[in-house]
């Protein structure tokens, strides 16, 4: 079809309809996830858990009627479905479901803030490395190797034995050493995006080195960040679970994933849906977070159109 | 290439610096600090307690008691004529406590020497607790390593070959949901099945208990070693099986293989014969993350099944808050790290020609 032809199209009105409406980069994506069903499944699961931790305290007073810490040792494990405890009971005759709703919002503002956090910090150490280069780039580069060379679960375990962690604690320190990936990440981009001509052409028209990082660079970063903060998410909350179970993370009586499965062993023979049910709350979670990760990951690349 | 290796390992060395600078800020960030953990639960008075503190250099400046436990302090309070007092310092006073009377000589190497100190709770040299623990760790890497080659590169290959069909969809399904269980809860649901219920495999640990604390050979054994490798390696299988098909699939795309078909040759061949070949190079950036997972322990795992390694030590020092073992296994992991960072970049460039390591 020549030039001219199409624009006799246009000018026709009748057949505007024809005419792909043109969307921007964000209302593409969000029209691809909406299309992909098994992130949008995940993203419901995920947005389900999230709102029955925040809620915990709640179900468990008016719906459950008990209390995530109750003792009554003489109704200890019992089996799912006795009475009111729909997950049955723990060791000392706590409900689980009532713990787990609760644990739950424990281990979900652990994996959100502490990657929000950890997030912060690897973007900007990312961007100021990758921006300016040169010596500041060497000490970032020193630093990130080195607190990366330490096997995290063993610097996490002497952080943990140093600060008995709270939950808020804890959110400091897995962030303080998780940063580097998302850091390693950020930078690469950065070094890219630094090139483009329309970060020389803001450096020719005399904006400063702040203004083109975070008004220029750090908008490009956006949707990377967006699928790195999933993934961080499910790490954190492995990560969590993992050093709660050994007994480094949060104490009990607080109740999160991973404890309430660091005594489970011991209970193999009087109850079994002590260990199933904190895992299968973690393998959900992280699964979903993973699903949607890289459900974005795909709505994100602009190098796939309109499959 | 040589000077290609001797740049590189002074790299390691500022590396090596900021990891003992920040596992030493650390021990003295415990409240009381690592002096008070070491008299805790001992019936020793106040003033006792205070007079050792000061023998050992608490008053001391904190670069001066850095270099005491990295470098030791036989060299800096020195006894020359032989009659167990000190005569000549440096860097540190001759009279620590104030008494008008010398102390004795320092008695430390520093950890560059391999002096860790003594075990509070061993009441052993650090290093011999951590060496006791090596063969455990290795033995269960080892064999997880192995496994997880074993069944991770066939399946990265055959999911390549695959590409798109289901065998690739499931081995695709099956890495992301091995990477989704958390492996103690992965652990902890073999133990109750194969363990408990069924009762076919012992529960733990490496061998039956023994008074001398020691194990039969491994072939004796080797029902205690199952859970533990299918754990380890279940993580293993999903990594090297999606690395080997991404660089199974880079290798495919590119030039020679379409001139190898063009050639007449057989699929078979040319998967195998120029295609494996090609992929297998990067897979040699694999090889530190593995030096370290065969060497560096693994935490939750020897946890898990009680198994007596590097580990499980480690968790267990903390608990007994028993700083110099668990400095020397952090130290250790570390190093551990980066000698597989090391030879994974070595390994590369022996292996790809293409690469030249000059200036």
């Amino acid at each position: 079809m020549s030039a001219h032809n199409s624009v006799a199209h246009l000018d026709s009105e009748t057949k505007v309809d024809q005419y792909v409406k043109s969307r921007s980069y964000w209302e593409t994506a969000l029209l691809r996830i909406r299309q992909d069903r098994l992130t949008m499944v995940a993203l419901t699961i995920l947005l389900c858990i999230t709102m029955m931790s925040a809620l915990a305290p709640f179900i468990t007073s008016n719906i459950l009627h008990l209390d995530p810490n109750q003792t009554n040792p003489t109704q200890n494990f019992l089996p799912p479905g006795t009475g009111p405890y729909i997950l049955g009971t723990d060791d000392i005759g706590r409900d689980q479901l009532a713990r787990l709703l609760h644990a739950g919002g424990v281990s979900m503002r652990i994996g959100i803030f502490g990657a929000a956090f950890s997030l912060s910090i690897g973007v900007s150490m990312g961007v100021i490395s990758g921006y300016f280069g040169g010596m500041v780039d060497d000490v970032m580069n020193w630093l990130i190797t080195t607190i990366d060379s330490i096997p995290s679960l063993y610097l996490l375990i002497l952080f943990a034995a140093i600060f008995s962690p709270s939950a808020e604690t804890l959110i400091l320190v897995i962030s303080l050493i998780s940063w580097t990936s998302s850091m390693r990440l950020i930078r690469g981009q950065t070094l890219a995006l630094r090139e483009q001509e329309y970060v020389i052409a803001a450096r020719a028209l005399g904006a400063n080195a702040w203004r083109i990082m975070f008004v220029h660079i750090v908008p490009n970063l956006i949707s990377i960040t967006i699928i790195s903060m999933t993934l961080t998410i499910a790490g954190l909350i492995l990560t969590e679970s993992a050093l709660s179970y050994l007994g480094l993370g949060v104490q009990p009586p607080q109740a999160t994933w991973g404890n309430m499965l660091s005594k489970s062993q011991q209970f193999f023979r009087q109850g079994p849906h002590l260990v199933i049910f904190p895992g299968l709350m973690i393998f959900i979670t992280v699964l979903c977070a993973y699903v949607i990760g890289d459900g974005l990951r795909d709505a994100f690349d602009p190098t796939i159109r309109n499959r | 290439m040589t000077q290609y290796v001797i740049r590189r390992l002074i790299q390691a060395i500022p590396t090596f610096f900021g990891i003992t600078i920040i596992s030493y800020a650390l021990m003295l960030g415990t409240p009381g600090g690592p002096i008070k953990a070491m008299f805790f639960g001992q019936r020793i008075p106040p003033e006792e307690i205070e007079r050792r503190e000061l023998a050992l250099g608490v008053n001391d400046p904190l670069p001066i008691q850095y270099l005491r436990w990295l470098v030791g302090d036989d060299w800096m309070r020195r006894d020359t004529d032989g009659d167990g007092i000190a005569d000549t310092a440096f860097l540190i006073p001759l009279d620590v406590n104030g008494d008008g009377e010398p102390e004795p000589p320092g008695d430390r190497y520093g950890i560059l020497r391999g002096d860790f100190g003594r075990s509070f709770f061993h009441k052993r040299p650090a290093i011999d607790v951590l060496v006791e623990r090596l063969p455990a760790t290795l033995e269960l890497g080892f064999s997880g390593l192995i496994v997880g080659l074993v069944l991770g590169l066939p399946i990265g290959v055959l999911a390549a070959i695959n590409q798109g069909r289901w065998f690739d969809q499931v081995s695709r399904v099956g890495a992301v949901v091995v990477n989704a269980l958390p492996n103690f809860w992965l652990a902890l649901l073999l133990l109750l099945l194969f363990g408990s219920t069924l009762g076919w495999l012992p529960l733990g640990n490496r061998c039956r208990t023994t008074l001398d604390d020691t194990c039969p050979p491994i072939t004796e054994r080797l029902e205690y070693l199952i859970l533990p490798t299918v754990v380890l390696a279940a993580g293993a299988v999903a990594t090297y099986s999606r690395y080997m098909r991404a660089s199974m699939l880079d290798v495919v795309n590119q030039d020679f293989i379409r001139t190898a078909y063009s050639k007449g040759l057989s699929s078979r061949v040319v998967w195998l014969r120029h295609g494996l070949r090609n992929a297998m190079l990067p897979i040699a950036t694999l090889l530190g993350p593995s030096i370290t997972f065969l060497l560096g322990g693994a935490v939750i795992t020897e946890t898990v099944f009680s198994w007596p390694g590097v580990g499980r030590l480690a968790v267990n020092a903390v608990g007994q808050r028993d700083f110099p073992v668990v400095m020397i296994v952090v130290i250790y992991a570390a190093m551990a790290t980066i000698l597989g960072y090391l030879l994974s970049d070595l390994m590369y460039a022996i292996l790809d020609p293409r690469i030249r390591y000059e200036k």
